[in-house]
């Protein structure tokens, strides 16, 4: 991008046609390939891109510490007017020290585990002259600034004694301790629990206008980008295919890359019987490949010739909005690769339900304490139904799905498969209940064999569940692979040489090897990227319309789960909260958390409800809260009756459930207005 | 302290295991005690009075039992051979492996770390390779081959500057027992070096790629402060661990070592105690063998604990 | 891929003719097969492991010629002069009863090759399969074997390896230890060793969700175990092996030079340097070109083990 009039030499960030490159046995292999951007005083800038664009590697390069093998090839890095390229020794620590702070995903691993928070805080401090006591004080004001309400304590604490949402506080205020003129922010919320990560996104907002910083913070989300930033720049393939204003560019894109992202994502409450998702078809070019025409040319829909051959310049579209693109202003008229008729599932409700939870629980025993992962969840699921289950982490949804299928033992309470009650261990599970209940697991590289080939692991599955094997099973298995769009090869192929996306739809296929009645699909597209993810979710919606098989269905990603599901289950620890079809859960009125829930997720298509922010820290399940487990939390706390009793789930409406002290008609009216405000200091 | 208290239980139920193991083996596999030590040419009635009154025509858990009674209160029985408490022996004998051992590690413990980090340090490099493949051979050389090529370069054979032979030293001065025993001090210390800067180097580097290292060069730190106060805190923990368990292989070099040394150490006697086939002897040794390892593991193990927060405070408070 | 030929005329936007699923399955700079054909290739140009490939190869040789390529009799003491230095016919020298040094030295290498790599694979089958049980057991049966391994990796082996041969030549004058019992205790002193090493690679391997995905297969634990776990770990068991080979030699070696091991004449190193040792200052060539020999052998194994580690662990 050519780099736009900023105010004069002392634009926080500027990178000038940046080029580096990886070196990879033996050969440099190029990553980022020419990336020119300005963030100037105070401005927040978004970088957005999947995986493999470059956009940590742009970040490693501003304050450079590149790994070992990489190194700027090209171009030039400017931070508050000096070259961040020639810096060496003391001007680089300085440097460092003063202008520039990261914050990167994971603040576990980013603080040192053998030394008290309080010492590496006052390093902070101590590195600018500060002694002992100052340096001291100052780490107490600095955590109060990031509303932690009891700093001492904190203070003398080792880091893994602190929650994940407490530890990226600290190292936000680490890194603002210094007042530097650049923040750079890789992913500091994925990871995170959606109420956990909107505090720290609020956090990061408020500290930036106070300390006048300039933000770039880089994601793959969207909608996170679209909370935080002001400017977004989109990079694909180690280039930056269009930038612009956030709003303007979410609107109007006019770069094919991003009008086929935005396509990805399920938007203003798509569902899947009034719209499919449509996909990127392609793969990302790998690290190093020559590209010298257009680096999107591959996977683009409006490709000609000339988009080969030439690379495409900088386009002004609009004030302040550039696009590389030969045909930028047909863009949004980009052709769908996937065609838009929906599926429509018929849902068979006569007869005997599919499965039926009663009082499912499941306590585990560790060093002495009891920890209530599930409590009593009775849920009903009918065939060709989806159920969404929505709940941070220690809502026992995973403990959920694994108590359902077997793998846990529950130690109370009972599963029904078709008016069949289910031993809860799985080893005394028939072969037919075992088959007819499958999952398809979160992370695709340990969910596949490493040494078995594709060949191999669908026809045990077939043997072992369908009792099916010889010619049959090759022939099933071929017929599997097709259902899942892969290839012919895929049989012969080994996870290591499929990407992310093809071992998920092996996996898929694995599951519907059997011919299950319900397949379990734990976060099942978290791992991909959002082109893939769209791939997959098609995938799963056109074989549920086939096969008729239903869903259970667990993701963190709000708009994804309403987009599959026809019911959603919400739970917060081990409780299940809230039980209806999907609008009525999504629209008010609904169970408090779900709104505090729905409020805190950040959407690509911009908040239309006001943003309630819950303070603290979600429970210990080893210590789990008197009462209604939510109220130490709760932005609609009654007041003691939430402290003392429990209330049980009772149907509010028709179909849909609560469990909560409030009256359904007195939700309605108050969840017309957003909640007073709740103390937000963590504890 | 529950943690202590649990290391400790669990190794004595190892110890007690032990020497159930090492019993049977010792008192099953021969056969005739009697007719061993008095040898073919002896009367049968000398052996039955021979085995009557060493006890071993009693069935063998009780003899265990009546062995371990003893064992835990010091008395590890008599010799076969000359009758003499076996303690007389034993004790002296462990005093001066012990001295041996203890030289050798402080020869060895400080420039096999240092050489470990500065290999970790420049990774890559010639003196990495160097550090790595030295290390590497010299860890998997027999003590005693490195003894004796050692004694032939600097002993008597070659350049004379140290003794080759250790003798029992008794009543030596500190000064020559250093000088007598440098030899297969050195020959052990090499072995040594070998595990001990291989995972110094490992963790040394693990360390250096951690976020934790980033996060502190990224603050501005200087160099040296990120190494001592961030890299090696975390990096040498690992060591640590190597350096106890050692303590077991140092003791198995020991045998030879002192067998080629000439040295009367524990281990020479656990040689001599088997060739004449002096059970109750052998026994003890490698009984003592098995708590001085005992003693050294948990001894590391408690320091990593001191050590490392994550394992002191369990979880959060 | 293929390009989109334009149809309809230019201006329209096409649709590419592939679709996500039928693309190349990987891309191709980085296939696997590709990527396992690069590094063999740097394993055999690495200059340890030739050298290391290169020394081994060398004993084998000589283990296998044993005394038919030796240039004396390294067994006849036909020879009267004694302690002679190394000369042009005697490149080693020659020892205390005037055996020449090189041909005892070269056909040692027998009686070490023929225990070591049959102790290692017995140990590491043994120690392979008791990893493997209880570290996807875990519970009671981990605990007891493990406290069994615990108690025995307490002694050093050498000293167990003495205390067990000492008990089965009890019955004997003297020490007598035949080839097989050697093979036998070394294999079973290297079984908890390399039971632990396995233990550990098999816990990492069991929580991961394909043996979850196995249950939910109504896999019986014997499949589990070898058709899914076993495969994975491979790798580290591969490089347990070469490294238990190395201590193998060690240990022959040394149990050799304290007595356990062949008794004189047999030009075994271990007790060739046992033998001559007393005589070191007088003869140096004796008990050094068998020390050699041992260190070389030892060294050139570990080599090889540790190429064959690096490319296996990235």
């Amino acid at each position: 991008m050519t780099a736009l009039a900023a105010e004069p030499a002392t634009a926080a960030l500027s990178l000038r046609d940046v080029e580096i490159a990886y070196r990879v046995r033996g050969r440099d292999r190029e990553v980022v390939r020419g990336v020119s951007l300005e963030i100037g005083r105070q401005e927040s800038y978004g970088l957005v891109g999947e995986s493999g664009c470059g956009k940590s590697t742009v970040a490693l390069a501003i304050v450079n510490y590149l790994p070992r093998n990489g190194r700027v090839t090209a171009g030039g890095i400017e931070v508050a007017g000096r070259d961040v390229l020639k810096l060496k020794g003391d001007a680089l620590r300085r440097y460092r020290r003063d202008d520039v702070s990261m914050v990167y995903q994971n603040p576990g691993t980013a603080m040192n585990p053998s030394l008290r928070v309080g010492r590496q805080l006052a390093e902070v401090f101590r590195l600018r002259g500060a002694d002992r006591t100052e340096a001291h004080t100052r780490s107490v004001a600095a955590l109060r600034e990031v509303h932690i309400a009891d700093p001492e304590s904190v203070l003398r604490r080792y880091p893994h004694q602190l929650s994940g949402g407490m530890q990226q506080r600290v190292v936000i205020a680490m890194a603002l301790a210094t007042n530097p003129s650049l923040l750079i922010l890789d992913e500091p919320t994925t990871g995170l629990d959606a109420t956990v990560e909107a505090e720290v996104l609020e956090l990061i907002r408020e500290l930036q206008a106070r300390h006048s910083t300039a933000v770039l913070f880089i994601s793959h989300n969207l909608g996170v980008i679209r909370r935080m930033c002001r400017r977004v720049g989109v990079l694909y393939a180690g280039e930056l295919v269009e930038e612009g204003p956030t709003a303007e560019i979410l609107a109007n894109p006019r770069h094919p890359y991003t009008v086929g992202l935005l396509r990805c994502i399920p938007r203003g409450g798509l569902r899947k019987d009034r719209g499919k998702l449509d996909t990127i078809p392609g793969f990302l070019p790998p690290i190093g490949a020559p590209l010298p025409g257009c680096v999107y040319v591959h996977r683009c829909g409006l490709a000609q010739e000339v988009c080969h051959a030439e690379k495409p310049t900088d386009h002004q579209v609009g004030a302040d909005h550039q696009s590389r693109c030969h045909f930028h202003d047909k863009a949004q008229s980009l052709p769908r690769a996937t065609s838009n008729t929906p599926v429509q599932i018929p849902i068979d409700k006569g007869g005997v339900p599919l499965l039926e939870l009663d009082h499912l629980a499941k306590t585990f025993r560790q060093e002495g304490h009891e920890i209530k992962a599930l409590g009593g969840v009775s849920a009903i699921l009918w065939p060709g139904e989806t159920l969404g289950l929505v709940g941070e982490s220690g809502s026992g949804k995973t403990t959920l799905a694994r108590t359902l299928l077997g793998i846990v033992e529950s130690t109370e309470g009972s599963v029904q498969v078709d008016g069949r009650t289910l031993p809860p261990k799985l080893g005394d599970r028939s072969r037919q209940d075992i088959a007819s209940l499958q999952i398809v697991f979160q992370n695709p590289d340990s969910a596949l064999n490493r040494r078995h080939t594709v060949r191999r692991m669908l026809k045990r599955t077939l043997a072992k569940l369908a009792k099916v094997t010889g010619n049959a099973a090759d022939d099933r298995a071929q017929g599997l692979v097709d259902d899942v769009r892969l290839p012919e090869r895929a049989l012969s192929a080994r996870p290591m040489s499929l990407s992310g996306g093809q071992k998920q739809r092996v996996a898929i296929a694995r599951a519907f090897a059997g011919e299950p009645r319900l397949v379990v699909c734990d976060e099942p597209t978290s791992a991909l990227d959002v082109s893939v993810q769209a791939a997959i979710l098609n995938l799963l919606v056109d074989l549920q319309g086939s096969k008729r098989t239903s869903y259970v269905f667990i993701s963190h990603d709000l708009g994804v789960v309403r987009y599959l599901s026809d019911r959603i289950a919400v739970l917060y620890l081990g409780r299940l909260m809230e039980l209806g079809p999907a609008e009525t859960v999504f629209d008010a009125p609904h169970h408090p958390y779900t709104e505090a829930l729905l409020s805190a997720v950040p959407t690509v298509d911009g908040e239309e409800r006001a943003r309630i922010v819950l303070g603290g820290e979600i429970p210990s399940a080893a210590n789990p809260p008197t009462g209604c487990v939510f109220h130490t939390r709760c932005p609609r706390f009654l007041g003691d009756i939430c402290v003392n009793e429990e209330p049980p789930l009772v149907e509010v409406e028709h179909e849909h459930a609560m469990r909560c002290h409030i009256p359904i008609d007195e939700l309605r009216h108050l969840q017309a207005t957003p909640p007073p405000p709740r103390s937000r200091d963590a504890v | 302290m529950k943690y202590v208290a649990q290391r400790i239980a669990l190794g004595l139920v190892s110890l007690l295991l032990l020497s159930m193991m090492v019993y049977a083996a010792a008192q099953v596999l021969p056969g005739d005690p009697g007719r061993i030590v008095l040898g073919r040419e002896a009367p049968p009635s000398a052996v039955k009075e021979f085995n009557h009154k060493l006890g071993f025509d009693q069935p063998l858990p009780e003899r265990y039992a009546k062995w371990l009674e003893h064992a835990v209160q010091g008395d590890f029985g008599a010799n076969y051979t000359d009758g003499r408490p076996v303690t007389d022996d034993l004790v002296p004998a462990l005093k001066r492996s012990l001295f041996l051992a203890i030289y050798a590690f402080i020869l060895c413990i400080p420039v096999s770390i240092l050489a470990g980090v500065i290999a970790a340090l420049r990774r890559g490099k010639p003196t990495d390779r160097v550090i790595t493949i030295s290390g590497l051979s010299l860890a998997v050389i027999p003590e005693f081959v490195l003894g004796a090529l050692l004694v032939t370069l600097l002993g008597p054979a070659g350049l004379d500057w140290f003794p080759g032979i250790a003798g029992a030293l008794v009543g030596a001065s500190f000064w020559t027992k250093l000088d007598s025993l440098f030899l297969p001090a050195l020959a052990l210390a090499l072995v040594l070096f070998g595990y001990i800067a291989r995972m110094a180097r490992a963790g040394t580097m693990e360390a250096l790629d951690a976020d934790f290292t980033r996060t502190a060069v990224l603050k501005g730190m200087r160099r040296r402060q990120v190494l001592s106060r961030h890299v090696l805190r975390n990096g040498l923990l690992p060591t640590i661990a190597v350096i106890s368990t050692q303590v077991g292989y140092l003791f198995g070099g020991i045998v030879a070592i002192e067998k080629l040394f000439g040295y009367p150490g524990i281990g020479f006697l656990t040689l001599t105690s088997a060739q004449i086939k002096n059970f109750p002897m052998l026994l003890a040794c490698v009984l003592v063998l098995g708590i001085v390892y005992f003693v050294a593991t948990l001894s590391g193990d408690l320091l990593i604990a001191a050590l490392n927060p994550r394992i002191r405070l369990q979880g959060r408070e | 891929m293929t390009r989109p030929t334009a149809i309809g005329g230019p201006g329209l936007p096409q649709l590419p003719v592939v679709v996500e699923g039928t693309p190349p399955l990987a891309p191709a700079l980085d296939h696997p097969s590709r990527i396992r054909r690069e590094t063999i290739k740097q394993i055999v140009r690495s200059p340890t492991f030739i050298v290391g490939a290169v020394v081994t190869l060398f004993w084998v040789v000589c283990a296998i010629g044993g005394a038919h390529i030796t240039p004396y009799d390294p067994i006849n003491d036909s020879f009267t002069p004694s302690y002679s230095p190394p000369t042009w016919a005697h490149p080693f020298g020659m020892d205390r009863v005037g055996r020449d040094v090189f041909s005892r030295v070269l056909a040692g290498a027998r009686s070490v090759l023929e225990v070591a790599p049959a102790a290692t694979l017995l140990g590491v089958v043994m120690g392979s399969a008791l990893g493997l049980v209880m570290g996807f057991f875990r519970g009671w049966v981990d605990n007891v074997f493990g406290r069994l391994v615990d108690a025995v990796l307490a002694v050093p082996f050498i000293v167990l390896a003495i205390l067990v041969l000492t008990a089965l030549s009890a019955g004997s004058e003297g020490i007598n230890v035949t080839s097989w019992q050697l093979i036998i205790v070394i294999g079973i002193a290297f079984t908890p060793i390399v039971a632990r090493t396995v233990r550990s690679a098999v816990l990492a391997e069991r929580d991961l969700d394909y043996v979850a995905a196995a249950r939910l297969r109504d896999e019986r634990a014997p499949y589990i175990m070898f058709v899914e776990i076993l495969p994975n770990v491979m790798g580290p068991i591969i490089v347990e092996t070469t490294v238990r080979l190395g201590y193998a030699v060690f240990a022959v070696a040394t149990l050799a030079f304290v007595g356990y091991g062949p008794q004189p004449p047999s030009p075994d190193w271990g007790s060739q340097i046992a033998d001559q040792y007393a005589d070191v200052t007088l003869a140096w060539w004796a008990v050094v070109f068998p020390a050699l020999a041992i260190a070389s052998l030892v060294v050139a194994i570990n080599l090889i083990a540790d190429t064959v580690q690096q490319v296996l662990d990235t």
